[in-house]
């Protein structure tokens, strides 16, 4: 035991003198939590916006005025005639174009179609929906107020967003960013300290001298699971301070769980640090092999749900899924144990399988 | 330049020695690019539904119906009333709430209007917003079938009107199939190129200060220039072969439009990776220890990748973070592969982003060579 505390110390020890490092580990999961909560956001405004209208009426000129008032939009130009659109397109100088007909005032007095045609970007499917939505719901309340009473049968929907009433994206990025920053954070730091060992060869020494393996890999991540934890507080006060993303379920079971989460990365950069030769290889394995699929197959950024069944079985092997589950469910929807309790069992499912394959892999020789 | 080259075949013979790194260099773009892609979507689809209908009628049996119809919903459970609908939602076992109030076909027949309540899961709010939408122009589309099938219950309540139809049509430009790979493939082949690159540049010389085999390299008379030149080639060819190898997969597996001229994209190609492989080089020349060189790369590329407008438009971020982005590569060079592939922009529109890569990247280079020391401290 006390050779045990000892060899603790030693790599504390490590840890503590390079200060650099420490400072990075640190500082940037905040300043990462502080820029993604400013700027990472899914929501569509300021779209670039041209209108074509050859006969300016009354009609039209509303129409003109709710768009360039609209927050949604931002009226670029209105031209005449279609010529030099496909232009301005390319370019991307504008997004969307609303292409209105002759005499608009005239056809609506008479009752005349009104064929009216929306130009939208589609380049990115997401982006181009959206825009196209709102410019539809702009021209159709316009239109509504434009012709005379009666109009059309509607079905007006009522929509709540529950948990997050206001689709604040930092509410949605904090909690996947601490599942990311933990993950690559904890696998990265651990398969490093491994294999740099390896490396520079004091792993020989360490392994002739009395202290089993499984206690040498234990003792060189324990002080990466201290800083995990100060990684995680750290970006919890910030979510809260700057943000107000709120804590709705309980902060000691959010911790608990983030322990446990913390664990399983280690366990994760054991089991790479125990297949790779050297520091570069563990660097990619660990950045390049990880970064990918923890932001693209966790739910973080992109929906999980309309994944095809084959990777959505692929990413319930990604632990960080599971993790993101657990701390949006506590953060943001307030649930306890009694709806995570799979979650957290998959979590110490997955832990225990790696540790094992880990530590069944480690080397008692070198060669 | 013949010292030059020795080094650069130095690093040659040294990747290639490592077998392991190899592999991952080559194979881990090439599988990413290959599943992710398919990953990589904000195509909502079969989003699990809740209804509650206290209106059984044909009519609110014909909006499940026509929800149902496409595919962007599937209905799981029925309920008679609110009753369980919170826990559903909370325990993620249904994503939308659809509640049809009483009254509802009786309310459109009467007063042409009626409301429906649409609950949704939030936690997740870019999908939410997509679910909206998507439920909202069903909503939308039924009210109009409806208008044209009731209408003989509502004359008796509405007087002869005669109103100009609106006949909109709307037509998505570039990407008409919404195939969400056109638009995500070409900046996947950047992020994966980008984190190879800078990784392993980032780590090279730092690693031969740590190994002592650079002190080796500056005790013979090549200059710096010749060094970083030496360190850059190697990379910078691996790079191109790393970005081929996407541009190959992107078109014939998922068959990404390439409108634009190949020739292009390979010149901004080769501007951006100098760029990026001269940022790894002056994180090498900074830094210590590979341990710091790696934390200080990972959250190079997480800031890049993050910001570049890959995942989330540049346009939705506040104006001051879009004029950090400006200082972004990723951010200009993913604008250049999706403005040439998919919308077919010449030079006149990329030009201007590509001397801002080139300055930049001469620049960057300068740094490196300037930071890095032949002595020890």
């Amino acid at each position: 035991m006390r050779a045990f505390l000892g060899f603790v110390r030693k790599e504390t020890l490590h840890l503590l003198r390079d200060r650099q490092t420490l400072a990075i580990l640190i500082l940037f999961p905040v300043v990462q939590v502080l820029i993604f909560g400013f700027a990472v956001r899914t929501d569509v405004e300021d779209i670039a916006i041209a209108i074509v209208d050859p006969t300016p009426d009354i009609a039209t000129n509303q129409l003109r005025e709710r768009v360039a008032t609209s927050d949604r939009f931002h009226l670029v130009e209105v031209v005449p005639g279609t010529q030099g659109l496909e232009l301005e397109f390319r370019r991307g100088t504008i997004r969307q174009a609303l292409v209105l007909p002759r005499d608009v005032e005239r056809k609506l007095g008479r009752g005349d179609s009104l064929p009216v045609q929306l130009l939208t970007d589609g380049s990115d499917p997401n982006t181009g929906g959206i825009m196209q939505g709102y410019a539809t719901a702009i021209l159709q309340r316009w239109y509504r107020d434009a012709v005379p009473a009666g109009g059309p049968l509607r079905i007006e929907a009522e929509t709540r967003m529950r948990y997050n009433p206001t689709l604040e994206s930092a509410y949605l990025f904090v909690p996947g960013l601490i599942a990311f920053v933990l993950t690559l954070m904890s696998a990265l730091m651990t398969a490093i300290s491994i294999t740099r060992e390896k490396e520079t060869g004091t792993m020989e020494m360490l392994l002739v001298s009395p202290i089993r393996p499984t206690a040498i890999v234990a003792g060189k991540v324990i002080p990466y699971i201290v800083l995990g934890f100060i990684g995680v507080v750290l970006v919890l006060v910030a979510a809260r301070t700057v943000f107000g993303v709120p804590l709705q379920g309980s902060l000691l079971l959010l911790l608990a769980e983030s322990g446990l989460y913390i664990l399983t990365a280690l366990a994760l950069g054991i089991v790479i640090s125990t297949r790779v030769p050297n520091q570069r290889a563990a660097m990619i394995a660990a950045l390049a092999g990880l970064m990918m699929p923890t932001l693209l197959l966790s739910g973080f950024i992109f929906p999980l749900d309309s994944l095809p069944w084959p990777l959505q079985w692929l990413s319930s092997v990604v632990p960080a899924r599971w993790f993101l589950t657990i701390v949006r469910g506590v953060m943001l929807k307030g649930a306890g144990l009694a709806t995570l309790w799979q979650e957290t069992l998959i979590l110490i499912g997955m832990t225990m399988f790696l540790l094992a394959v880990g530590s069944r892999k480690l080397a008692i020789r070198l060669e | 330049m013949r010292t030059t080259f020795f080094l650069v075949r130095k690093e040659f013979l040294q990747i290639f020695r490592d077998r392991t790194t190899v592999f991952q260099i080559f194979m881990i773009p090439v599988i990413q690019l290959l599943i992710l892609a398919n990953a990589a979507t904000f195509d909502v689809k079969r989003v699990r539904m809740l209804v509650v209908d206290e209106d059984r009628t044909t009519v609110s049996t014909g909006l499940v119906e026509r929800l149902e119809g496409g595919r962007q919903f599937r209905v799981v459970r029925y309920e008679p009333s609110d009753v369980g609908v919170d826990y559903a939602l909370l325990d993620r076992q249904v994503t939308a709430v659809l509640h049809i109030p009483r009254r509802f076909e009786e309310d459109l027949v009467r007063r042409g209007r009626a409301p429906v309540q649409l609950v949704l899961n939030s936690e997740e709010g870019a999908t939410a917003g997509i679910v909206q939408s998507y439920a909202t122009a069903i909503l939308d589309s039924y009210a109009r079938e409806l208008d044209r099938t009731l209408p003989a219950v509502r004359a008796g309540s509405n007087t002869v009107r005669r109103v100009a139809p609106l006949d909109l049509r709307t037509r998505r430009w570039y990407n008409p199939t919404r195939n969400y790979k056109h638009w995500m493939v070409p900046a996947l082949m950047v992020s994966l190129t980008t984190i190879i690159g800078l990784l392993l540049t980032a780590q090279n010389i730092v690693r031969e200060d740590e190994l002592g085999t650079l002190e080796q390299l500056n005790v013979t008379p090549m200059t710096k220039l010749q060094f970083i030149a030496g360190k850059l080639i190697p990379f910078w060819l691996i790079a191109l072969v790393i970005f081929s190898l996407g541009l190959l997969i992107g078109r014939l597996v998922f068959g990404i439009p390439m409108r634009g001229s190949l020739l292009l994209v390979y010149l901004a190609a080769a501007v951006y990776l100098i760029v990026v492989l001269g940022l790894g080089l002056w994180i090498s020349t900074v830094t210590r220890t590979q341990q710091q060189a790696m934390f200080v790369a990972f959250f190079m590329i997480l800031i890049f990748l993050l910001m570049s407008g890959l995942f989330t438009p540049v346009e939705s971020m506040p104006k001051w973070a879009q004029l950090v982005a400006e200082a972004n590569p990723v951010k200009h060079f993913v604008g250049i592969m999706r403005a040439v592939l998919v919308r077919g922009a010449g030079i006149e529109t990329v030009g201007r982003p590509i001397v801002g890569l080139a300055v930049a990247g001469i620049g960057v280079l300068a740094l490196a060579v300037v930071r890095y020391r032949k002595s020890v401290a």
